[in-house]
């Protein structure tokens, strides 16, 4: 321990004689370890960000809508027509084993009043399922019940955005707002969600119950159909068995054949995320590597100028060795140089990471994340670097002859 | 006493390319415990080479070194330094401190290397400097001493783990003549005390000071001769500012 020590304060003093040298042989750990933290910490934060959004979209969901429809020779893009109805989710929720809970909703857009206030918004009809299927829970008040829905009562859930436009600072529980000037009393608030992956404001809606959407607010001449059902598999291991389920049960009960196209579609919701998020962790990946390339070339850097301190320090080396240190001290002395090189270069880098990642999260708006994980490991691995790229050098010390290395000029 | 140095039929070839010096050609001697020997000879006589043996920092190609009763040619690296460390003192023409360290930090160096624990280091090394005259100059720099100062510091470095033998390798080469008498007078003193002193050097008159002659000539002992009555020099110790 003792010799340890010893050569840390040997290696301290000989960097204090040459700060500026010690400072730019730093210079290239620095940068490298300031741009594995940062690179780290954004691509962490890209990342997080996106399994933020899926987790915000419900988990294990299937989404299923309807096919397209041909009307005076316009096609109108999937989900127009209007094939599916509520009693398509009560069977798939009733005869697949594989889904959970099934949220057939009817979306329309409608002006909402109460008082002097009122807002354009997205109103949803939907089955209390919704809230689980979305993991959406209230932050006020309770949800409407299946006897709501059946009885197509007037009552609603709104959203975050909703409750501040309309009511401000006012409770909304309890109040009457207008939707289409029908009456709805407000028996639940949403929380907070925030954006979809897609940008839109998933709070600036208003919760309907479904059979009162489709009889009393967006009434049309195919009753009973919905325009999207969300349906959440059992477990993520069922989920693909859970779209084949339904796949098979809706083409049994909308008579699909060889000769008739299918009317519908069911969609993986998560798996076009995880694609994304997949990319994106590629992506930090491929940052962290471009990063440590220039740890490597600090690396280089070290062993240069610890090869150059041998050099210029062979006399007194050849004195240390005339004095009776073993091969081992001086190897010791100039390793330890070395790792007091790099680990002080990797903590200043450090810091300078956790900075660069604070400017640009807060310039870009980009979320970033300092793990401890990658500080830790930056830390290591500068030492580690020091160790790797000052071996060299301080055996090359070691191995001077001491008769040669007193007599060196 | 016993003999401290045994030297028998020592050779050493140094095979540069394809050519062959023969630094040593088979030299035998012996140095008793508190002898003051002086090793003299032209350049490329040998003396060097054979301080260089003596001083474990080389082994005999042929030939055996006994230090203290060891064999020393068929020591490793490691052994030899460890020698170097607890049997031999070092002091060189060119002094050979430290620069940017103070004159305790140089005179602590070997005791550093041998594991003592830094209160016994401290108390050893102000010792050692107070025994050469230099009691509170301990936290001046290499550079701030005078090269009579500086060399009395690697005398202390030499003294500070009592060796065997200290080796001075043309200890006055770069000394003017009255300091040169000054650095011969703790010579003197410390070999009063009993310590066995071996030193190099092509002048007479700092050679007169040692009690014996050992006069190398290519490679071979020309003459080992016992000053019956080596020059005194009285130590001007130096007062402590």
């Amino acid at each position: 321990m003792t010799t340890i020590l010893q050569s840390f304060l040997i290696a301290l003093r000989a960097l204090r004689v040459n700060k500026m040298r010690a400072l730019l042989t730093m210079l290239g750990i620095i940068i490298g370890i300031a741009a594995v933290i940062a690179m780290v910490a954004i691509g962490a934060g890209a990342s997080k960000m996106i399994s933020d959004q899926i987790a915000s979209i419900g988990s294990n969901l299937l989404l299923v809508l309807p096919g397209s429809t041909t009307s005076g020779g316009l096609r109108s893009g999937m989900g127009g027509a209007p094939t599916l109805t509520y009693d398509d989710a009560k069977a798939i929720k009733a005869e697949c084993p594989s889904v959970g809970n099934v949220a057939p909703t009817v979306r329309g857009t409608a002006q909402v009043v109460y008082g002097n206030q009122n807002w354009s918004t997205i109103v949803l009809g939907v089955t209390p399922e919704i809230l689980e299927v979305r993991d959406w829970p209230l932050v006020a008040g309770k949800a409407f019940t299946q006897s709501d829905v059946d009885g197509a009562a007037k009552c609603c859930l709104i959203g975050d955005t909703v409750a501040e436009n309309l009511f401000g600072d006012t409770d909304p529980l309890g109040k009457v707002i207008r939707i289409k000037k029908i009456p709805f009393v407000v028996v639940g608030v949403l929380t907070h969600k925030g954006q979809s992956p897609q940008g839109t404001d998933q709070d600036d809606t208003v919760f309907v119950p479904l059979r009162t959407a489709q009889r009393k607010l967006f009434g049309s001449q195919f009753p009973n159909t919905v325009n999207a059902m969300m349906v959440q598999a059992q477990s993520a291991e069922v989920l693909k068995k859970a779209e084949e389920e339904i796949l098979s049960l809706l083409d049994q009960r909308h008579r699909i054949g060889p000769s008739r196209e299918r009317d519908f579609s069911v969609r993986n919701l998560s798996e076009i995320l995880a694609v994304s998020e997949q990319s994106s962790k590629v992506m930090s990946i491929l940052l962290g590597a471009v990063a440590s390339i220039s740890l490597v070339v600090g690396g280089i850097g070290i062993m240069n100028i610890m090869l150059v301190s041998v050099t210029e320090r062979t006399r007194e080396i050849g004195i240390r060795m005339a004095i009776g240190a073993k091969q081992r001290d001086i190897l010791l002395q100039f390793l330890t140089e070395a790792v007091l090189l790099t680990t002080c270069g990797g903590i200043i880098g450090m810091g300078l990471g956790v900075v660069l990642a604070m400017v640009v999260s807060s310039l870009m708006e980009w979320p970033t994340l300092i793990s401890t994980n990658a500080i830790v490991v930056a830390f290591l691995f500068s030492a580690g670097v020091g160790v790797f790229f000052g071996f060299y050098p301080a055996r090359k010390a070691a191995a001077l002859n001491p008769i040669e290395a007193l007599r060196y000029e | 006493m016993g003999d401290v140095v045994k030297v028998t039929d020592v050779t050493k070839v140094y095979v540069m390319g394809d050519q062959r010096v023969e630094a040593l050609r088979g030299v035998s001697f012996s140095v008793r415990r508190g002898e003051f020997v002086a090793i003299m000879g032209a350049s490329g006589s040998g003396k060097s080479t054979c301080m260089n043996m003596l001083g474990c920092l080389d082994v005999p190609t042929e030939g055996e070194y006994l230090l203290e009763g060891v064999n020393v040619g068929r020591l490793s690296r490691n052994d030899l330094a460890e020698i170097r460390n607890r049997k031999l003192g070092f002091v060189f023409q060119g002094f050979n401190l430290l620069a940017r360290t103070t004159a305790r930090e140089n005179v602590e160096l070997p005791l550093v290397y041998s594991r003592v624990p830094s209160t016994v280091r401290r108390a050893k090394a102000l010792a050692a400097l107070e025994q050469v005259g230099l009691a509170g100059r301990e936290d001046h720099y290499s550079s701030q001493l005078s090269g009579g100062q500086q060399q009395r510091v690697a005398i202390a470095r030499a003294l500070v783990n009592e060796p065997a033998i200290i080796l001075a390798d043309e200890p006055t080469g770069n000394l003017d003549s009255k300091t040169s008498v000054e650095i011969m007078g703790i010579f003197q003193q410390l070999n009063r005390l009993g310590i066995t002193i071996i030193m190099v050097t092509h002048e007479q008159d700092v050679a007169a000071y040692a009690g014996r002659h050992l006069v190398f000539k290519d490679g071979l002992i020309m003459a080992d001769e016992v000053s019956a009555a080596p020059t005194i020099a009285t130590p001007l110790r130096e007062a402590a500012p």
